[in-house]
């Protein structure tokens, strides 16, 4: 499948993957992977899957608030901090910091989407002891030394560049400039060409001192590791943090949905379809039928209808999904693909002629039955590795789900009826606030006339078994 | 249903590290510590071969109730017949379109149904064909994947359309993008006269040429149990498998197949630059691609110093040339040396990188020029050696901590015409290469006098931006 470039679009697709993962929960892999709630002597909390199987420890953390609060005028500067955190810290600098790390096998970064500013850490049981040191003055004491600054800000640069020239990427920015034009879920993740040179090294400071807090610090660990031990690292790597960061600023807000179709002219071979409207929260009483809205709609691989009718039936796409995008403060549902230009008209038709029909008619019994079986078998398929695991126990907890939700979370989405789904389906999908952005040269469309703005993002999300490439002569 | 597309972009250097471009990591040990000798082993598995001649791998992996079958067929797009470039990619895609049992697209959906993934990817070397589901599962994705090895049945209503739905892929994968357009342009001059230089997806005017009858013959000639690798990971083992195996795929008579008739690239004497200059390009690129020794072709001797010499120069962030160009001088943003040997012919080494702000594209290339310059000179030292394969063995002890990957590595290997002690003996074979012998690889392929120097810039300057 197609690499999407671009930070933004990691956090599109990244939500629609886990979102579907989080469905699929079933009832025995549930207990399979039973969760500890662990709490160090210093008051800081983890989940713990303890697995001694195999000699790995994987810990992923979460702190909430993200790209989103950065400064308007700074757009960047959690994901710029993000990339520095691991350039140096403490007595060493930023070379030693990743001798140290790649001499011992250990890998830690860190990164932000919209609501989160996120870090994992992987290492060997032998090496937890480095590896939690390393983790403590990663948070504690980074030094973003000027050289340091200058460099991973290059790369952030030479990275919003090259998605300059990438449709899909482009498609994604005029969608959700439209959806959130007044609002930070309006821009980039990753900032712009003109944000990143404003950010200064006591911008990135008062980054770390006044969002990496233990007021909003969630953990979550898989894998080799006794709860004794975790609790004596959890006060070592995460002790020394301020218990309070300054206030998340960030307002709920409802996506635009102004209408219309954008269409931006840009020298491609296929134009690049986006369209999508206002969603659905991770809390919304109808999630589970949303989600099997979507399902059925275009998040359902090679059997949803989208895939069917565009794909299948009539070789117009090599692609072509839906998705939930469920933000912190504002929900999504997305669909989007690519065809030749001479058939970007067609094409959207088909895609607005599909929404109407789920909209009108909801599922059948059978697509119903379907998407149950699937949305509550796969969960398993996705506890590939202990990194995998901690981050799907993450999620639970950052979403709120409790504890047990692996537990519940197939007779939630077996209680979802067809009537459900009906009403979620009128209730979500909407053809006059439908907002759609194509970018080509595409034929077939009526002229374009953006009556705000236009429409969505990254159009074609990969399916989820994507493969690794496979090797050959370059 | 995708085709495999080497990543030709400029990535960040966090992608680079790792033991060998992550392939390495797919084929490395469970119990090499920092400090330790390189284990005698990775995965661990049992093999076993049926009378049809399938080979099978087992890799047995408890952590949750769920197995992964993949089924490799040793045919890829470089057996692909003059003039009809794409057509194992295509038949890639027209295996989900039914057998003589099942309706088109009947085998996705019964997996759907049962809380599975499927999916399938096209090399040049190999097509497989892969489904994660519960263990319980396994003898249906089973039965259905030795159904379609015997039984495919094509349709003029679903070949055709299908088609289109490939030309759309390659509109996608190649032809909207100028980087990616690029990256085509660069490795059909890299490979003159070995069909390594064709796409995978094939040319645009040999797939809109492709036929029902081409992908039948091409079906019927290769799809056979004997010219096949069953690989099975997860919460299963060879006792419980080896039933299964040979009652679905044991019951296949075994059919003669042809040699793979792959040319040889002819000896060439001059540089080659390919420039592509596009309007829509602002962060440029240099490549230089240097034809290497796989596992299986040429050199091969080389294969594991090249990839210590891979680490030396680009893995992670106090590597050669990231500590030289990116940290000390200031003129990449990314830089790397990939090297993969997994390949039947011969393999390439791949020299990269994204110029920092301001830095002109000349520039860039002399630095890197130096570099090399500069490691044919002086070769690399003991103690690079030594922490190159520290690190790649360190990292390789994570290969277990994963499903598929192992699934990965066997079927990788034997495709290409090696065995699974080939991938067990990796930590061993790293760790006896000497820093003479990452010397002696460095000259076999850095030296050479017909690399192919590529230079992706924007359409006006030229220079860097």
């Amino acid at each position: 499948m197609v690499e999407i470039n671009g930070r933004a679009a990691r956090v599109i697709v990244t939500v629609g993957l886990l979102a579907g993962l989080l469905t699929g929960m079933i009832a025995g892999p549930a207990r399979a992977i039973a969760i500890q709630r662990v709490v160090s002597p210093g008051g800081i909390e983890a989940w713990l899957v303890e697995d001694h199987k195999i000699p790995v420890l994987a810990l992923e953390l979460v702190f909430l608030g993200g790209a989103a609060m950065d400064p308007a005028d700074k757009a960047g500067l959690a994901q710029l901090t993000a990339s520095l955190l691991d350039e140096g810290a403490g007595p060493y600098d930023s070379q030693e910091f990743q001798r140290r790390l790649d001499d011992r096998g250990i890998s830690l970064g860190f990164d932000a989407g919209q609501d989160y500013f996120s870090g994992s850490l992987r290492t060997l049981a032998d090496t937890q002891g480095e590896a939690f040191d390393l983790l403590r003055l990663a948070l504690t004491a980074p030094r973003f030394e000027a050289a340091d600054v200058t460099r991973e800000r290059n790369a952030m640069l030479a990275s919003i560049k090259r998605d300059l020239n990438n449709p899909q990427s482009e498609a994604r920015r005029r969608f959700y400039a439209a959806e959130f034009p007044d609002h930070p879920y309006g821009r980039e993740v990753g900032g712009t060409l003109d944000s990143l040179p404003r950010i200064t090294a006591e911008d990135l400071r008062a980054e770390v001192a006044g969002r990496l807090t233990k007021d909003r610090l969630m953990i979550a660990v898989c894998g080799d590791i006794t709860p004794d031990r975790l609790a004596a690292a959890l006060d070592h790597s995460f002790g020394a943090l301020a218990a309070q960061g300054s206030p998340d600023d960030v307002a709920p807000v409802v996506p635009r949905d102004p209408g219309g179709t954008l269409v931006v002219s840009r020298p491609t071979a296929q134009s690049i379809i986006m369209v999508g409207q206002r969603g659905v929260l991770r809390a919304d009483p109808d999630w589970f039928a949303a989600l099997i809205v979507n399902h059925v709609l275009g998040g359902g691989g090679f059997g949803a209808r989208l895939m069917q009718e565009i794909r299948v039936k009539r070789g117009l796409t090599y692609g072509i999904y839906s998705a939930l995008a469920p933000y912190a403060q504002a929900g999504l549902i997305v669909a989007g693909g690519a065809t030749v230009n001479d058939k970007a008209g067609e094409v959207l038709s088909l895609i607005k002629a599909e929404w109407q029909r789920m909209a009108e008619h909801g599922v059948t019994d059978e697509e119903l039955a379907d998407a149950k079986t699937y949305l509550t078998g796969s969960l398993p398929l996705q506890f590939t590795s202990t990194s995998a695991i901690a981050r799907i126990i993450l999620q639970v907890r950052r979403d709120k789900l409790g504890i047990d939700y692996l537990d519940r979370r197939n007779a939630l989405i077996d209680a979802v009826t067809k009537d459900d789904v009906a009403r979620t389906a009128g209730r979500l999908l909407d053809l006059d606030r439908l907002t759609a952005v194509v970018v080509g040269q595409p034929a077939g469309l009526t002229p374009a006339v953006p009556t705000e703005g236009a429409a969505p993002t990254e159009g074609t999300a990969p399916p989820a078994n994507v493969p690794p490439p496979p090797r050959g002569p370059s | 249903m995708s085709a495999a597309i080497v990543d030709s972009g400029a990535r960040r250097r966090r992608l680079l590290s790792g033991a060998g471009f992550g392939v390495s990591l797919l084929v490395a040990a469970l119990a090499a510590t920092a400090a330790g000798a390189a284990p005698a082993g990775v995965y661990f598995p049992e093999t076993f071969t049926l009378a049809n001649g399938l080979q099978v791998v087992v890799v047995t992996n408890r952590r949750v109730p769920v197995v992964t079958q993949m089924v490799w067929y040793k045919v890829g797009a470089a057996d692909d017949p003059t003039g009809h470039s794409g057509i194992a990619h295509f038949l890639e895609h027209l295996m989900f379109k039914g057998t003589d049992t099942l309706a088109p697209g009947e085998f996705s959906r019964t997996i759907a149904k049962n809380g599975g993934q499927d999916n399938a990817f096209t090399s040049w070397d190999y097509t497989s064909y892969v489904q994660t589901v519960a263990r319980d599962r396994l003898e249906l994705v089973m039965r259905m994947e030795a159904d379609r090895m015997a039984n495919l049945r094509l349709t003029d209503a679903v070949v055709y359309p299908e088609r289109d739905v490939v030309l759309e892929e390659r509109r996608q994968r190649v032809e909207n993008r100028p980087g990616d357009r690029f990256g085509e342009q660069l490795n059909a001059t890299v490979f003159v006269h070995h069909p390594y230089g064709i796409p995978i997806l094939g040319w645009k005017h040999e797939i809109e040429a492709l036929t029902r009858e081409d992908a039948e013959r091409f079906y019927r000639t290769w799809y056979v149990p004997n010219n096949a690798v069953l690989v099975v990971a997860g919460d299963v083992d060879a006792a419980e498998l080896r039933p299964l195996a040979e009652k679905y795929y044991g019951v296949i008579p075994a059919r003669p197949v042809p040699e793979r008739q792959r040319t040889r690239e002819p000896e060439l004497t001059a540089e080659r630059r390919v420039v592509l200059r596009d309007a829509e390009v602002r962060q440029p690129q240099f490549r230089r691609e240097y034809l290497a020794p796989s596992y299986h072709r040429g050199a091969t001797e080389y294969a594991y110093a090249l990839q210590v010499l891979s680490q030396i120069m680009s893995g992670g962030a106090t590597s050669r040339l990231h500590r030289r160009l990116v940290v000390e001088r200031k003129l990449a943003t990314a830089v790397w040396l990939g090297y993969s040997p997994s390949s039947f012919d011969l393999a390439t080494v791949s020299l990269g990188a994204s110029p920092a702000p301001g830095v002109e594209m000349p520039a860039l290339e002399t630095a890197l020029d130096d570099e090399i310059a500069a490691l044919l000179a002086e070769g690399v030292s003991d103690e690079e050696v030594a922490t190159a394969k520290r690190r790649m063995l360190a990292e390789a002890a994570f290969a277990r901590d994963s499903l598929s990957g192992p699934a990965y590595a066997f079927g990788t290997a034997i495709a290409i015409g090696r065995s699974p002690e080939d991938v067990e003996a990796w930590p061993q074979r790293i760790d006896a290469v000497s820093r003479d012998q990452v010397n002696a690889a460095a000259r076999h392929v850095l030296s050479r006098g017909d690399a192919v120097t590529g230079l992706l810039l924007p359409a006006q300057s030229g220079r860097g931006s």
